[in-house]
């Protein structure tokens, strides 16, 4: 790969070089092209499997990098709440993905709703996020031709959620017998470092309104906290229009005109709620990708994070999310080439509509739809 | 030294070329999933060829660096310095070509200085080592320059007090002596240098530079390990063009640093070379260590990349992507010392993609031999 590029650059460039100077102004010229991104190493990233569907829909992204020859290899770690006994350790997680790039492409973990250790309230999803300090989560939602939807219109926006304070706290006790508190916390750090990344996400991709979601009408402290600090950051940012909504409007407006959205910021709480309902807005959970981004990791994951449990072991789950999340996670180890024919091959297996997982009113099978994205597969 | 970081120096003396540890920690701002968002100021002249340049190399060897490019430049009106300040205030770094000074027009601040004092970035580092195949007059230089950037000469206030008589008035506190003589200890701390000079002009301006020289005097009492000595600056320049190798760290006022550090430039072989750091508390800005815009050299082809490409190395230091920073550094010495791939400025005939082609070739080599885990 290399030595082809290579050659091929030094007969660009002399050519390159009397075209400039023939144009006698100060216009410059990328002599040298841009070559290919990757090299003959392949990246390593980590996968977690996880519950239900989560293993097929990850074999799928691996059957698919298999086929294709996209330059990225895996490494498993397995954990789970429900099979406890053979989960790894998070420690173990945390390694491995720092070790591969510090990325991860992970399945849906079920939250098992008895407690397996007394007094620990946090779920096994919870601590990896803590762990890895995965303070954003990000939904990209964006119609795709070929899924039918109830509002018919073309919609592309970004929702940005903190997903480490707030009604996640895990902090809830029983004050006396049938009277339970559960604190929902607030700071300032963490409000600045969400409201920072929302803008710098929004610069990065190119988008120009963010939208902070609160309900600082009343909860004047904890949210108003939220909005000023998402109106103090919004102030560095010129190019990019702020404006708040009050979360029960934004439901409404997100059902009625949802259109209007470009990028939305969040609490912890309000955000699960908005992926969902926003998911259910382009066709379910099957096709929208999601990630979780810490200051130095980041895991990919469908963005609306159920394990569909009672679909496990019959192929019928629609591995579109998940293909997506892998295709997102090319871009960001700067495979973009790879990243993109990926995206566009799933876009063309779904316009054309025929082949169709059950959520979308077909009748083919997980393994049909990662066959027809090879198919489609081009670079 | 270099032990702990992911590649030993073992290749040669290709580690002399190597950014040296940089001290202080800073938190960076925009670091997300592992990736650092950083900002691209093309300037001026060779600038926006050379910013091409290094994301080039930045894409093909997986460095985990984002850009966002915002384009200054001297035409553009006041608003879009604006924006590129708040670029760099966000992200915390930022990589920039120069931008070009209108000389003649009073009216028209130097964006750089501007730059340079909103932003805060207190010292210019660079350092000049001699790369032994460049033709030079001297052999075996290795002076890291340490210049206050926001004070003195630079303060940017000079005024007609009658006809034909002006005052420009130089300005010195001890706050801002204090922390450049500080980083200056700490850079000569981190990287087992032996010496610090003190550049200074103490015999005519009793009460300015007499402050800077007794500051920086004492705080070398806190660090016993490395040598203080203090240096006229007329005597500095004779003695830098005649006995390079005595200075190792040289710490200096504003203008005394800009004229000492281009002549160390010149000695160990012109602009193109030598990548300059700016450093404050919060925020770091690299370019080349001369900032000339090269304007004359624009779109040919012809200028070196070296500095640019060092500049982009010291960048990725100071990120903590220290596998990359050596990698990319190696590679540019070995197509400049091993292969001898040098352009018309350092007396050779190879073009700009040249020295960029060697490099990346050189890049794969090394990665191949010294895979991240």
């Amino acid at each position: 790969m290399l030595s082809r590029t290579v050659s091929s650059l030094s007969r660009v460039a002399p050519q390159t070089l009397g075209a400039v100077n023939a144009a006698s102004s100060r216009q410059y010229s990328i002599t040298a092209p841009r070559p290919p991104t990757e090299l003959n190493q392949k990246l390593k990233v980590t996968i977690i499997p996880g519950d239900g569907v989560g293993p097929e829909l990850i074999y799928t992204v691996q059957d698919i990098v298999k086929q294709t020859g996209i330059p990225i290899e895996f490494e498993e770690i397995f954990l789970s709440e429900v099979h406890y006994t053979r989960s790894s350790s998070i420690e173990n997680a945390v390694e491995s993905i720092g070790r591969n790039n510090n990325v991860a492409l992970k399945g849906a973990i079920e939250e098992s709703a008895v407690l397996h250790t007394e007094g620990e309230l946090q779920g096994l999803n919870m601590r990896l996020r803590r762990s890895l300090d995965l303070f954003a989560n990000v939904v990209h939602i964006k119609t795709l031709d070929g899924i039918k939807t109830r509002h018919g219109k073309q919609l592309d926006f970004v929702i940005v959620r903190e997903q480490t304070e707030g009604e996640y706290s895990s902090l809830e006790h029983e004050l006396v017998p049938g009277v339970i508190e559960c604190l929902k916390i607030s700071t300032r750090t963490k409000a600045e470092r969400i409201a920072k990344f929302a803008f710098d996400y929004a610069t990065k991709t190119g988008r120009k309104k963010v939208t902070a979601v609160h309900k600082a009408n009343i909860m004047k402290l904890g949210d108003g906290l939220f909005l000023r600090t998402c109106e103090g950051v919004a102030k560095q940012y010129p190019k990019i229009q702020f404006e708040s909504m009050i979360i029960d409007n934004t439901c409404m407006q997100l059902v009625s005109k949802p259109e209007q959205f470009d990028v939305m910021v969040m609490p912890n709480l309000y955000g699960n709620i908005i992926d969902n309902l926003a998911a259910g807005l382009v066709g379910g959970a099957g096709v929208v990708p999601g990630q979780s981004v810490g200051r130095d990791f980041v895991i990919f994951e469908p963005g609306s994070r159920h394990s569909f449990q009672e679909a496990m072991g019959r192929s019928i789950a629609n591995p579109t999310a998940m293909i997506l999340c892998a295709a997102n996670m090319l871009n960001h180890l700067h495979l973009d080439a790879w990243g993109n024919s990926l995206r566009q091959a799933v876009a063309d297996v779904v316009k054309e509509g025929k082949v169709r997982t059950r959520d979308l009113g077909g009748y083919a099978t997980t393994v049909d739809f990662a066959d027809a994205v090879i198919d489609k597969f081009r670079i | 030294m270099f032990s702990k970081l992911p590649i030993q120096a073992v290749r040669g003396a290709a580690s002399a070329i190597r950014t040296h540890q940089i001290p202080g920690h800073r938190l960076p701002l925009a670091k997300y999933g592992g990736r650092h968002t950083v900002c691209a100021l093309p300037g001026d002249g060779i600038g926006p060829e050379m910013i091409a340049h290094i994301r080039n190399i930045f894409s093909f060897c997986h460095a985990p660096v984002n850009f966002e490019e915002v384009q200054v430049s001297s035409s553009l009106l006041d608003g879009d310095m604006d924006a590129a300040m708040l670029a760099i205030e966000r992200n915390g770094v930022a990589i920039k070509g120069n931008i070009e000074t209108k000389h003649d027009d009073p009216q028209f601040n130097s964006r750089n200085v501007e730059l340079r004092t909103k932003l805060d970035l207190y010292a210019n580092i660079l350092h000049c080592v001699t790369i032994p195949t460049v033709p030079t007059r001297h052999s075996g230089i290795d002076i890291v320059l340490i210049r206050e950037n926001t004070e003195g000469e630079y303060s940017g206030l000079e005024h007609e007090a009658v006809p034909g008589i002006v005052e420009s008035i130089k300005i010195v506190t001890r706050e801002k002596i204090e922390r450049i003589s500080r980083m200056a200890f700490e850079y000569a701390k981190a990287n087992g240098r032996k010496k610090v000079t003190a550049v200074h002009k103490a015999n005519i301006q009793k009460l300015g530079d007499g402050l800077f020289l007794k500051v920086v005097r004492d705080m070398s009492e806190d660090y016993k390990d490395i040598k203080f000595e203090a240096m006229i600056v007329d005597n500095a320049s004779m003695q830098l063009v005649s006995k390079p190798q005595q200075f190792d760290v040289m710490v200096m006022p504003n203008l005394y640093g800009n004229i000492i550090s281009n002549i160390a430039c010149g000695l160990v072989g012109g602009p193109g070379l030598v990548s300059g750091m700016n450093l404050g508390d919060k925020y770091a800005v690299f370019e080349t260590g001369t900032r000339n815009t090269g304007t004359s050299l624009a779109g040919k082809d012809i200028a070196n990349p070296t500095a640019f490409i060092r500049a982009s190395v010291d960048m990725l230091r100071y990120l903590g992507c220290h596998y990359h920073a050596n990698i990319i550094s190696d590679a540019l010495w070995k197509a400049l010392v091993e292969q001898r791939i040098h352009t018309a400025d350092i007396g050779g005939n190879n073009s700009a993609s040249d020295v960029i082609n060697a490099t990346l070739q050189n890049i794969k080599v090394l990665m191949d031999e010294n895979p991240k885990h």
